[in-house]
């Protein structure tokens, strides 16, 4: 269910982020289909190949799409769990995206181009030093809620009274600053730079061309959802009918959606010798949140 | 039952000295499978019964002396070390091919006999209970490395390396000697199984520390670990592939046999062990990342996995103290599990570095590059390896990460606040051990496998002779069957962990099996998925332009190979964020302002171990003090006579002051 649904977000988002961005920059912007008419339109081409590369180039952006596939079957629909759920289950969901982290790494490094090799290394570090944050998160959402399935978790999160609010809270900012990390959006990378060593993301992927190019923008869309379906998890209660909880889980996509294109408007970007630091500070701050609910769980006192 | 068919292969090893140098190898294969056979087939039994009877071959039957004993426990590290070491075994033939026009045959049989030797000895640490038996298959175990490290004695570094080696291995010795001594000044026996008596009515930790202290060495616990990454590099790729495979487990196989004995003081062996092993692993894995050499690089993950299973071992002693079923199942097996985990992955990344090392004749990270359009299967399957050491799904790796994962979660709400807070640490420590290890591997499979030559060799390159890919793709294959088929795996593992840490497995292991069909599917719908795609490109790019172009340089023409990123580049950032841990040493003649026509000058940078620094710092300050005593060794006999005077005069003097 939140498969689909995620699939028809993903259809759209892109389209909006542009669309918020280009209207608050005072132009008028393109559609919002427009990024998938460009996807449909690199599917249709031929490709040039760096005569560098090897087998992992070849292979690299197909892996780096069917995980991001397999780990929106993980995530649960508010109401309804997913494909696949069981206990840790988070842990497959992070190290599945980190699978195909490393191949879209490796096949930037395959073309043996030194922009590319930076990319590659600072897409490598930043995810890195993220990955603490989400795993905090998470275990801190288990020690609140007692289960460890992400379905069960956010299940049970909406009956904690109102401690949630506050929890609640630090998971979603939590959340959108992970995306936006892991996505190389603004504050750690700028997708509309035009020199290449500032780049992250734009810059590994400076030598695919035609379907390949395809299958990672396709991928670049997709978990944006990911991660939309998962702050939609937090927001939702489960109560809700089940056409009111899909007509809320788009407005929350949207509006994801659109923050991320506010954000991306009026914030600039970091240094990059400045973001491990913002990073490491995103982990601080889930354990903070760790503290409290081991206070909340009164067993500071007790 | 009759011990003869374990001890003949014990006589027969000495044949290989005497074999003529044509069937040399194919006796000592054959003699490894012998082994492997008489000691696999009561293995496995026990292991596929870890309640049943435990095996004892008593002494007085055939020509045995010595109980020979094979529990569940020993038997899994005894499957685990027969499979390691008959790949290596017949790796190590197209590894040392080249090496028969420099070699004596003298020399390669002495080393075919040493590693024959370390095999045994390391069946008779894990098959000897009796404590000085024990010892002595432990020495064996170490002098017999230490002859393969010797294989290139030609090198001083390698002499060195080994004798260090061997020093380190000796501390260790005397202090499980110490540790064996103290058990039977107390209880008048020197067996493990008389550590049961002595735990149950003495403090349990002081006694297990010794133990821990003398069996980390081996394993290469932080900071005992500084032989780890020079023996590995200077050894050959199948022994490297043996030491770090399985010789370093036995350090761990000796942890966890003491545990099985201790009867308090949980909470403080089982943090300290958590917490250690922590540090060892992210210490590890932050070293490897900065190395230039592969082996090292290796080396180094050695080190990072130790801290992998520590942890597991650290969470499972908590679960005993807290008296969590949970916890002692899924720790002790993520942590086991791991140790089969690496002796695949570990010893197939070695033996495809040696296969490069071959080909190339450099580990150099910074000299290679592109080897991967020479030796594509090579190169696949370092890429198989390095997926699986950084835990990635679907590979072996992931399964028992896994467990060690489940365990920490579970372990969050199971204590009290202290440890709540060192389980998030360690989850983080876990957590960060993987992200590091995946930007160590894109390095290193980067640097040295894509791209281009970075100093293009003069001779021709070809792919690893089939002899020695053979053991990778055994290897290749068990590594995906654990990943797709982890139950198969986990539940004989779980059953020696019940057995010997008397925690049932029931609600545990039978709540996995979901969950690992679970991460069956989605490993065999990621191949499925994966391969449509890749079927859709092939079919859709079939017929349309196809054009193969150099690299895009951003507007620069006429790059060189030498201007990709290189290993040092990729490392430089993260060595910055780590400067405290990393130190590296830069060579380089900084530009003086009288010099108006600078000369010629290099530029070279070495990590630097902040361990050894501070062993070898200590070490000097010894010797700096030894060395003024010296001075009382003036070869004098006029002064010794002095000194022995003075020395009965003090005796005289305590004695009538009572103080002895």
């Amino acid at each position: 269910m939140g498969f689909f649904l995620a699939i028809v977000t993903a259809l759209f988002f892109p389209g909006v982020i542009l669309r918020v961005k280009s209207v608050a920059s005072g132009r008028k912007g393109p559609g919002v289909m427009q990024p998938w008419y460009n996807i449909w339109v690199l599917l249709q081409k031929g490709s040039v190949i760096s005569s560098t590369t090897s087998y992992v180039f070849r292979i690299a952006p197909a892996i780096y799409l069917s995980t991001i596939l397999i780990v929106l079957l993980l995530v649960p629909f508010p109401g309804s769990p997913a494909l696949f759920g069981f206990n840790g289950d988070f842990v497959l969901f992070a190290y599945l995206l980190a699978l195909g982290k490393f191949f879209f790494i490796i096949g930037a490094l395959d073309t043996g181009s030194s922009f590319e090799g930076m990319g590659a290394n600072r897409e490598a570090l930043y995810s890195m030093l993220a990955e603490p944050a989400f795993f905090i998160l998470f275990g801190t959402l288990a020690l609140f809620t007692g289960h460890t399935s992400m379905a069960q978790i956010f299940g049970a999160f909406h009956f904690q009274g109102y401690n949630l609010f506050i929890l609640g809270f630090i998971a979603v900012y939590l959340l959108v600053q992970i995306a936006m990390i892991e996505n190389s959006r603004m504050p750690v990378d700028d997708a509309k730079t035009h020199l290449e060593l500032t780049m992250v993301h734009e810059v590994m992927i400076l030598d695919h061309s035609g379907f390949d190019l395809a299958l990672i923008q396709i991928g670049t869309a997709l978990k944006f959802a990911v991660y939309g379906g998962l702050i939609s998890n937090f927001l939702l209660p489960e109560a809700y009918p089940f056409a009111v909880r899909v007509a809320l889980y788009f407005l929350v996509q949207l509006f994801f959606a659109m923050l991320i294109g506010f954000l991306e408007s009026f914030r600039a970007r970091k240094k990059l010798a400045k973001n491990p630091q913002f990073i490491f500070t995103l982990s601080s701050i889930a354990l903070i949140a760790f503290i409290l609910v081991l206070l909340l769980a009164h067993k500071m006192i007790g | 039952m009759n011990s003869l068919p374990i001890l003949l292969p014990v006589a027969l090893s000495f044949l290989i000295l005497v074999m003529p140098s044509r069937i040399r190898y194919c006796y000592s294969l054959a003699l490894t499978v012998f082994i492997m056979l008489v000691t696999g087939i009561p293995a496995a039994w026990e292991l596929f019964h870890p309640s049943g009877p435990v095996l004892v071959y008593h002494p007085g039957n055939g020509l045995g002396f010595i109980a020979i004993t094979i529990d569940s426990l020993s038997a899994f590290f005894i499957l685990v070390t027969n499979l390691t070491v008959f790949t290596g075994m017949l790796y190590s033939n197209g590894y040392l091919r080249p090496y028969r026009h420099t070699k004596s045959p003298a020399q390669l049989a002495l080393h075919n006999f040493s590693f024959v030797w370390l095999y045994i000895s390391m069946l008779g640490v894990l098959m000897l209970r009796d404590g000085f038996a024990f010892l002595i298959a432990w020495e064996l175990m170490a002098v017999s490395s230490f002859m393969l490290i010797l294989f290139e004695a030609e090198k001083r570094a390698t002499l060195k390396i080994a004798v260090t080696y061997l020093i380190q291995m000796h501390v260790g010795l005397v202090l499980l000697v110490i540790a064996f001594l103290l058990c039977e000044a107390e209880t008048g026996a020197m067996d493990f199984d008389a550590l049961q008596g002595y735990f149950s009515n003495h403090p349990n930790r002081l006694l297990f520390f010794i133990f821990f202290a003398g069996f980390a060495i081996k394993a290469g616990f932080i900071p005992l670990h500084t032989w780890l990454p020079d023996a590995h590099p200077a050894a050959p790729s199948h022994v490297s592939a043996v030491m770090s495979g399985v010789m370093i487990k036995m350090g761990i196989y000796g942890i966890v046999r003491v545990l099985t004995y201790v009867q308090s003081d949980f909470f403080t062996i089982g943090m300290t062990i958590l917490i250690l092993s922590s540090l060892t692993g992210l210490l590890g894995v932050m070293m490897a990342i900065v190395q230039h050499d592969l082996k090292k690089l290796l080396a180094y993950h050695s080190i990072e996995n130790i801290g992998i299973i520590g942890i597991g071992i650290g969470i499972g002693t908590l679960g005993i103290g807290l008296n969590n079923n949970f916890l002692i199942i899924l720790g002790f097996t993520g942590g086991l599990l791991h140790i089969l985990n690496h002796a695949l992955f570990k010893p197939l990344l070695f033996f495809t570095a040696g296969s490069g090392f071959q080909a190339y004749h450099t580990r150099n990270l910074e000299h290679l590059g592109g080897v991967i359009r020479k030796m594509p299967q090579t190169a696949g399957l370092f890429l198989l390896g390095a997926l699986s050491i950084s835990g990635l799904p679907p590979f072996n790796g992931f399964v028992s990460e896994f467990l060690i994962y489940a365990g920490l979660v579970h372990g969050l709400s199971a204590g009290n606040v202290y440890q709540s807070i060192a389980f998030i640490l360690v989850l983080v420590s876990l957590a960060l051990i993987g992200g590091l290890a995946i930007f160590c591997f894109a390095k290193a499979f980067g640097v040295v496998f894509l791209g281009t030559n970075r100093n293009a060799p003069k001779h021709e390159i070809s792919e690893a002779a089939a002899g020695m890919l053979i053991p990778q793709y055994l290897i290749a294959f068990l590594i995906l069957l654990i990943g797709l088929a982890p139950m198969v795996f986990i539940a004989p593992v779980a059953g020696v962990i019940a057995a010997h840490f008397h925690a049932p497995s029931a609600p545990v292991v039978p709540d996995l099996i979901p969950v690992f069909k679970q991460t069956g599917i989605v490993g065999l719908l990621l191949f499925l998925i994966t391969g449509f795609i890749l079927f859709l490109r092939h079919r859709l790019l079939r017929n349309r332009p196809k054009k193969y172009a150099p690299t895009w340089g951003c507007g620069y023409v006429d790059t060189s190979p030498v201007q990709q990123y290189t290993g040092t580049s990729f490392a430089a950032n993260f060595g910055e964020l780590a400067q405290p841990v990393l130190r590296q040493k830069e060579d380089f003649k900084p530009i003086a302002d009288s010099e108006i026509f600078p000369e010629k000058r290099s530029y070279a940078i070495h990590p630097v171990d902040i361990f050894r620094q501070g062993i070898n710092k200590s070490i000097d300050f010894c010797m700096m003090g030894l060395k003024k005593i010296a001075r009382l060794q003036t070869g004098d006999i006029q002064h010794y006579v002095l000194y022995a005077f003075v020395f009965i005069l003090i005796i005289f003097a305590l004695l009538y002051l009572k103080i002895i």
